[in-house]
């Protein structure tokens, strides 16, 4: 508390000081966790843009952890009274961090970017906090994906991915007949939610999935087709190879790049690994939207601190502003593998499986069936993303009864709620 | 002026200890006074100072995964005390047969100890991993129907931890019990062996009894090892599959830091506290009272 007073006091200070000076230089420090592949080479072009516009970049970059290390550095930060600029932090987290009153303000810039237009209303929603907003939206990766080698599907006389689940179990028992592994697979908790979250999508459908992963319905987590969404959670362990356990993801894809295994669901990421390989999509991989007619939506997103500051403020305003220009969503997105969080834009320099994302984006935003995904943080707290992965993760490494593991989930979200 | 440099004289040692033990007393006891208190609140992603009761101990203990995590530890720790005790002393003991090269031996039974646990679980991984390492190379020799799959199977993949564990740590044991051993009073040995005591009665009956010191630091050192067990875990298993081989160490981390429920997070800290509390305190008790007497 006197730590934070001191040091705001000394912050306003300099902005006094600051403010005799004719104008200011946006300053941003930004604190994030892309510090691999084509995620560093994306934020590294967010740097370059950002100089390029007069402005000073200092990078916080915290590796490890798939991002634990960086909100373990934040929160110290923070609670120190001297939190960076910005900062990566996504989904309902978002919210958490407005409501301990640390997080400035962007709708001037929102209100000038307009937006309003150019945003999915699901990801306004999730960006602001009390009606203004408080983050700014990077990408859109689509989390219900199949990825499938057609080389393999060959073998046994199939030439698409299939459309519903049951059709999946067949194809998949052909394949498994066959001596083909059916499914690549990572068993780790995260992995088992992705698997669960797309085939609860499938087998419930867009309505269920709201009621279940956003609203958290007990009755629903309770009913008959959840039960049924734990039975083909069980079908789909028996189409995984025996090693599967502590697999990480990149390597499971590698078994549908190598013809090992005939399928692997995952978000769009895994589409850099095929990439990366010089495979061809549509010809060498195969990447068709998980049954459900629906569109599971993760985002990375930037929060912006209360901070005080012509330069800081200036250089918030920029950021916020460039990370939604059209120029540099496309540049960021194309080495991301995902696609632009602004909509109405030109698709024409990505991928098949990227534009097939960014058309089926605008019919679900249409259609009302966009839904953020639970396993990628999106929809729910961390803790009961925590809560609702234990249980799956429990039943898809063990002989529980799908009866059971219902009434567990609806158990551990009512405890962690 | 020579009675304040007199004072001072007795009073440099105090002066001198002051500040580690302000700093013990701040950083040691009063986070984990702290640790008790957030305990006790509805704390989530920040420290929040609403007193809240036991709540965070009733969730805790209504968590299917912590009860996994601590019916693991009673495993772990029980398995892995056992195993490292028997395989060191009998490595110290046949050690301690006067054997040639004793000293290359002695550092290849302990050199394991100097590897951290990341390093121990990784190659554990891929030994005990069916697909690359035992069993396959086991299936490659012919014998087909080879299996070794306790590192995926979650009912057993907590054994493989133990076996990790066990190969880190008792080289150390054998190094405790070897220097016991050596310590002992060769008169008492010869003498035995004039009464016609065979080599196995003499360490059985004679020598390994009167290594109870021996036998107690050893047991503290491993039993505060399995309880803090934490790199081991997330190295070997990454505490799945699924969450079998979770500990309350990993079961802490994943509520502290990826799932913001600080305060469920110190209740299982506070648990693992007065685990390790049963554990010393008795120890320490005994220790003290016996200097007391001496």
């Amino acid at each position: 508390m006197s730590y934070r007073k001191i040091l705001s006091t000394a912050v306003a200070a300099g902005a006094l000081l600051l403010a005799a000076q004719a104008h200011a230089e946006p300053q941003v420090e930004v604190l994030h966790w892309w510090t691999s592949g084509g995620e560093a080479k994306a934020v590294k072009a967010l740097k370059e843009e950002f100089e390029a516009n007069g402005g000073t970049w200092v990078d916080s970059p915290i590796a490890g952890g798939g991002g634990d290390a960086a909100m373990t550095a934040l929160r110290a930060r923070a609670m120190a009274g001297n939190p960076p600029t910005a900062a990566q932090v996504k989904g309902p987290s978002i919210q958490e961090w407005a409501e301990e009153g640390l997080l400035g303000d962007l709708t001037g810039v929102a209100k000038a970017e307009d937006w309003a237009k150019v945003l999915p209303p699901l990801l306004q929603d999730v960006m602001k906090y009390k009606g203004r907003y408080v983050a700014v939206p990077v990408n859109i990766h689509r989390v219900d994906w199949i990825w499938a080698n057609p080389a393999v599907l060959a073998k046994v006389g199939v030439t698409a991915v299939p459309k519903t689940w049951a059709e999946f179990n067949r194809v998949a028992d052909k394949l498994k007949a066959a001596g083909i592994t059916p499914l690549a697979h990572g068993g780790q908790p995260w992995q088992d939610a992705t698997v669960f979250e797309v085939a609860l999508l499938g087998v419930g459908g867009a309505d269920f999935y709201q009621k279940t992963m956003v609203d958290l319905d007990d009755a629903a987590l309770r009913s008959a087709t959840m039960v049924k969404v734990f039975d083909q959670m069980r079908k789909l362990r028996g189409y995984v190879d025996p090693n599967f356990p502590g697999r990480d993801w990149n390597l499971a894809t590698a078994m549908v790049m190598n013809g090992e295994a005939a399928f692997q669901i995952m978000g769009d990421w895994a589409k850099g690994e095929f990439l990366a390989a010089g495979k061809v999509p549509g010809k060498d991989f195969l990447c068709a939207p998980a049954p459900g007619g629906s569109y599971l939506l993760n985002t990375d997103s930037f929060i912006m601190f209360d901070v005080k500051g012509k330069d800081a403020l200036a250089g918030q305003r920029l950021m916020a502003k460039l990370i939604l220009a059209p120029k540099f969503q496309e540049t960021f997105n194309l080495y991301k593998g995902s696609i632009p969080a602004r909509l109405g834009m030109d698709m024409s320099k990505f991928d098949v499986c990227a534009q097939r994302s960014s058309s089926d984006l605008v019919a679900t935003i249409k259609a009302g069936t966009l839904r953020p995904s639970m396993a990628h943080k999106m929809a729910v707290p961390d803790r009961v993303v925590g809560a609702i992965t234990d249980v799956v993760t429990a039943h898809f490494n063990s002989d529980l009864s799908s009866r059971a593991a219902a009434t567990r989930l609806a158990d551990s979200v009512a405890a962690a709620k | 002026m020579p009675a304040i440099f007199k004072w001072l004289d007795r009073q440099i040692p105090k002066i001198a200890i002051a500040p580690s033990f302000a700093a013990a007393l701040l950083f040691v006891y009063g986070f984990i006074a702290w640790t008790g208190y957030i305990s006790l609140t509805t704390s989530r992603m920040f420290p929040r100072y609403d007193f809240e009761g036991l709540h965070q101990y009733e969730r805790l203990f209504t968590n299917p995964r912590w009860m996994v995590a601590l019916e693991n530890l009673a495993v772990f720790g029980g398995l892995f005390i056992l195993f490292c005790l028997l395989v060191g002393i009998v490595l110290a003991i046949l050690l301690d047969q006067h054997i040639r090269a004793e000293g290359a031996i002695r550092t290849i039974i302990l050199y394991p100890m100097a590897l951290s646990f990341i390093v121990t679980g990784t190659a554990w991984k891929w030994i005990l991993n069916p697909g690359l390492g035992i069993e396959r190379v086991v299936q490659s020799w012919g014998f087909e129907n080879f299996a070794f799959d306790w590192l995926v199977n979650p009912e057993t993949a907590i054994y493989t931890v133990v076996i990790a564990g066990v190969w880190q740590s008792s080289g150390f044991v054998m190094a405790l019990f070897l220097a016991g051993i050596r310590g002992f009073d060769q008169e008492i040995v010869k003498a035995a062996y004039m009464d016609g005591a065979s080599l196995t009665r003499i360490y059985l009956s004679i020598i390994l009894p009167s290594l109870r010191a021996v036998f107690l630091s050893a047991i503290v050192v491993l039993a505060h090892l399995a309880i803090k067990s934490f790199d081991l875990v997330i190295a070997l298993t990454g505490g799945g599959p699924g969450y079998a081989t979770d500990l309350p160490a990993t079961f802490m981390y994943t509520m502290a830091f990826q799932r913001s429920e600080l305060g469920n997070a110190a209740a299982s800290a506070v648990i693992m506290l007065m685990t390790v509390m049963a554990i010393i305190v008795p120890y320490l008790y005994s220790e003290l009272r016996k200097k007391g007497h001496g």
